[in-house]
């Protein structure tokens, strides 16, 4: 007990300079090098892009609207954008959401059959597809935080047999709509953009105001990392999982109003078909783990954006169709690699090495 | 004893093992003869299963030395002790219940003939082998058909069983392997070990049953907090003694500035009559007083963690009344408890209290802000001036409140885990073994704040395994046996002797 008598009786200084001799430094994580890698495949991307095709920064203005490249690939991401904001939250709680494709489609078959049925006001359809929206999440969300049901089986159930639903609501058919002011939400502009990248927008500021401006944000990514003590903590680990599950089918409904305006109509085979994977793709690009903890919604939308840009580039390059989707798997491996510490450390090791017998030669 | 002339078969010098925040062992040993039945034993977290974990290559040891049979070895797999002859049977059974029992027992090594499995000749064999434990049963039958006992049996029996290419079993271990068995079935494990002795293998038995350490173990070697405490004939060593060296006996000048003993009688913040939990707390009346620390003692499994955990809200009671403050209450989670003004630092640090890839501020400044719900939001500025405050307040060492707690040493973690709490400002703090696995300087610091918070008026319950330290701050103490109260020590009655005999009972 000489030991504690030591510690017990030194001067605050002493101490100090004890505090300061035993901690071992560690790194934290900085903000800047999360943002860096994601920003730098994108840039890259586009500008493979531009060297393929010179034209492919320039804007147009044309009828009170921006055209031109850049725009196409922002106004294409939307319906996965707003898919990957509410998976970013399930995933920060280590679930995942595989039903999100499929709540687009019945979201989209309530919106078009709702428009097809009847003089329902615009609000009113969005209103009641957001509510449908929340509907599936509730299941979704009650399934894996009452029933204990592990999140992938759980939304494998609403993934299947959510197509099922749109495809009864559309009674096998391929619903469509005359409606000029619900399909501008798909193919509208409003101050020179595109309306889906205004919703996008909306989405996410008001998804970081909700985050970051309660405690919420913090509960999320406590409850991710480690749900058992934040119930010792006093944290309602069940409510914050229904919580994400919620918003994540809120999304999915806003992506599938989107999709539906944009094509005027509603196909339950099609419509959100395998987005939730793009989705999952994107937040895991945005430097996210799967096991659950921090995340970051901008930086998911930035995974989105490289996915989107993607896809343009390999149509840009006028390669034959069949290799698409080849090309895409091996890039976003190369941009998954490229974020891993490990590997960036390896291919330094590497390299350096390959110098060494370089300058030897 | 004879076996004490020849050469230990095992034996395991220095072995020290770091993990990250943790001296997990501190030049722990550890030596084994042939033909003997060796009890290791000492509290939870004391070392043993890391100790068997590097001597049965799970894990790799830091420094020190592994001799079997006199020559120096390092075991890099599990495969590498197997081959070497030592077998291992861990607490969980760890067999594939879909197939046969026979299956079960050669797996990997099966005996086979024109390179297929000789089914016929594997149950011969199995059936050899296990008539040598008296079990005369099908074995060719699906293990999952046959009781958790005979599992067991079937899991020890396969720890011995011939393996291809290795050499024959030297040492066996077993973890807990009585866990799950009732007393007849004890008693044939022990028949086994018996005959196994007799055929020159060494056991090393892990258990908490002390009567059972009596009946079967030759000699007894002793771990706390990581460090080899002694190594001791069964025969001569009673009971007492050996809870001392479990426990620990050295006993603490602290004591005599105890300044939390309070001369009156103070109110009580909480009293439980006849709370009843299940199995886990039966018939508890417990009062503990405003602005006193008291300590509660017994071993594991006492039931020492199930009050804690029944007074936070996590389980519930079943029967019988609690009351804070005057007024009777009922909690059915955590979040009921806080509000009251009951907080809890948990006894596992790692799966119930920290949240490691978070930082220090924001591991500090989670608990009040689930107090304040999720809308009243504390500003980045609020998080850092508690952060600031506690790492001041309880010299918690870090560069900045920035760094994941993750990254810290055990105390510290520890630290930041009460600093979560204090900032709660709650009136009743429950601490399950807050200075497990912590250096002993942090150690010191932390006895120092549980007296500070009960003058300040804060009442406290501290179950600790160091008895010099619950009589160190504690104005009583309560000492629970079998999940239920069997003394309450005060005044004069406050000594580690005391509670010692009160933690092993009439059979002292």
């Amino acid at each position: 007990m000489t030991n504690e008598a030591t510690i017990l009786n030194s001067t605050p200084d002493q101490l100090k300079a004890a505090r300061q001799a035993r901690y071992s430094p560690g790194q934290s994580a900085h903000q800047f090098s999360l943002y860096l890698y994601p920003l730098l495949a994108l840039a890259l991307l586009l500008l493979v892009n531009l060297l393929l095709d010179p034209q492919f920064f320039s804007l147009q203005w044309q009828e009170g609207r921006l055209y031109g490249p850049l725009i196409d690939i922002v106004n294409r991401s939307a319906p996965v954008a707003l898919l990957a904001i509410g998976m970013s939250l399930v995933i920060a709680t280590g679930g995942i959401d595989l039903s999100v494709g499929a709540v687009m489609a019945i979201c989209g078959a309530v919106c078009a059959n709702l428009l097809v049925l009847g003089d329902w006001s615009i609000p009113a359809v969005i209103g009641l597809a957001v509510l449908t929206g929340l509907g599936c999440g509730l299941v979704n969300g009650l399934m894996v935080s009452y029933l204990g049901i592990q999140p992938i089986v759980a939304t494998l159930v609403l993934m299947v047999a959510g197509r099922g639903v749109a495809q009864l609501l559309n009674q096998g058919q391929i619903v469509t709509f005359q409606n000029p002011d619900f399909a501008a939400l798909g193919s509208g502009s409003f101050l020179g953009l595109p309306v889906p990248v205004w919703l996008v927008l909306l989405a996410l500021l008001i998804m970081q105001l909700l985050l970051k401006r309660t405690a919420l944000g913090l509960f999320i990514e406590a409850v991710g990392c480690n749900a058992k003590a934040s119930r010792y903590l006093g944290i309602d680990d069940r409510g914050i999982k229904l919580t994400v599950y919620l918003l994540a089918g809120g999304c999915a409904a806003l992506a599938g109003i989107i999709a539906t305006a944009d094509i005027q109509g509603s196909d339950a085979n099609n419509a959100g078909l395998w987005l939730e994977l793009d989705a999952i793709l994107a937040v895991v690009i945005g430097g996210a783990a799967l096991t659950g903890g921090r995340f970051s919604l901008p930086r998911a939308v930035i995974g989105v954006l490289i996915i989107q840009a993607l896809s343009t580039t390999i149509v840009v390059s006028g390669l034959p169709s069949k290799f698409n989707l080849l090309i895409k798997a091996l890039v976003i491996l190369l941009v998954l690699l490229l974020q891993s510490e490990l590997f960036r450390h390896q291919l330094k090791t590497l390299l350096s090495f390959n110098k060494l017998r370089g300058g030897k030669a | 004893m004879s076996e004490q002339i020849t050469k230990p078969v095992l034996q395991l010098r220095q072995i020290n093992k770091n993990f990250p925040g943790v001296k997990a062992l501190q030049q722990a040993q550890l030596s084994l003869y042939a033909g003997e039945v060796h009890a290791l034993l000492g509290e939870n977290g004391a070392g043993k299963s890391t100790l068997v974990k590097v001597m049965t290559g799970v894990l790799q040891k830091d420094s020190g030395e592994l001799l079997l049979d006199s020559t120096a070895l390092s075991f890099a797999t599990p495969k590498d002790a197997q081959q070497a002859g030592i077998s291992t049977v861990y607490q969980e059974v760890n067999l594939l219940p879909n197939l046969s029992v026979a299956h079960n027992l050669f797996l990997g090594s099966e005996p086979k003939r024109f390179g297929l499995i000789d089914k016929k000749a594997m149950a011969n064999q199995a059936r050899q082998l296990l008539s040598s434990f008296g079990l005369a049963i099908d074995v060719t039958a699906p293990l999952s058909e046959f009781s958790v006992a005979v599992q067991q049996l079937v899991a020890i029996a396969r720890g011995i069983a011939p393996k291809r290419g290795a050499a024959c079993t030297k040492v066996l271990v077993l973890d807990e392997p009585t866990a799950s068995l009732d007393a007849d079935e004890v008693q044939t494990l022990f028949q086994v070990l018996r005959q196994l002795k007799q055929q020159g293998v060494a056991i090393v038995f892990i258990t908490h049953f002390l009567d059972q350490v009596y009946q079967v173990s030759d000699r007894i070697t002793v771990m706390r907090n990581g460090c080899f405490i002694g190594e001791y004939q069964t025969a001569h060593l009673n009971k007492a003694e050996l809870i001392a060296a479990m426990l620990g006996k050295e006993l603490c000048q602290q004591r005599h500035q105890a300044p939390c003993l309070a001369v009156e009688h103070s109110e009580a913040i909480l009293t439980a009559r006849q709370l009843n939990s299940g199995q886990s707390v039966q018939q508890l009346d417990l009062d503990l007083p405003q602005g006193q620390a008291v300590g509660l003692a017994g071993l594991l499994g006492s039931g020492r963690t199930e009050i804690c955990r029944l007074l936070f809200g996590l389980d519930q009671a079943d029967g019988g009344t609690l009351s804070f403050a005057g007024k009777p209450i009922k909690l059915s989670n955590p979040a009921q408890a806080i509000a009251l003004g009951i907080a809890l630092c948990p006894e596992d640090r790692k799966t119930q209290g920290m949240i490691a890839p978070l930082s220090i501020r924001e591991n500090i400044s989670l608990a009040l802000q689930a107090k304040q719900g999720w809308w009243r939001v504390l500003s980045k500025k609020k998080q850092q001036q508690l952060a600031d405050f506690y790492i001041e307040k309880l010299q918690i060492a870090t560069p900045d409140a920035d760094k994941p707690i993750g990254q810290l040493s055990g105390g510290n973690q520890q630290k930041v885990i009460l600093a979560r709490w204090l900032a709660v400002e709650p009136q009743l703090l429950l601490l399950d073994e807050p200075t497990r696995g912590i250096d002993i300087g942090a150690h010191a610091e932390i006895l120092q704040l549980i007296r500070q918070l009960c003058q300040q008026g804060m009442s406290l319950l501290v179950t600790s395994s160091e008895l010099e330290e619950l009589t160190a701050f504690s104005s009583k103490v309560v000492v629970m046996r079998d999940r239920k109260k069997v003394a309450e020590l005060s005044g004069e009655d406050l000594n580690p002797d005391r509670i010692m005999a009160a933690i092993a009972g009439a059979s002292v």
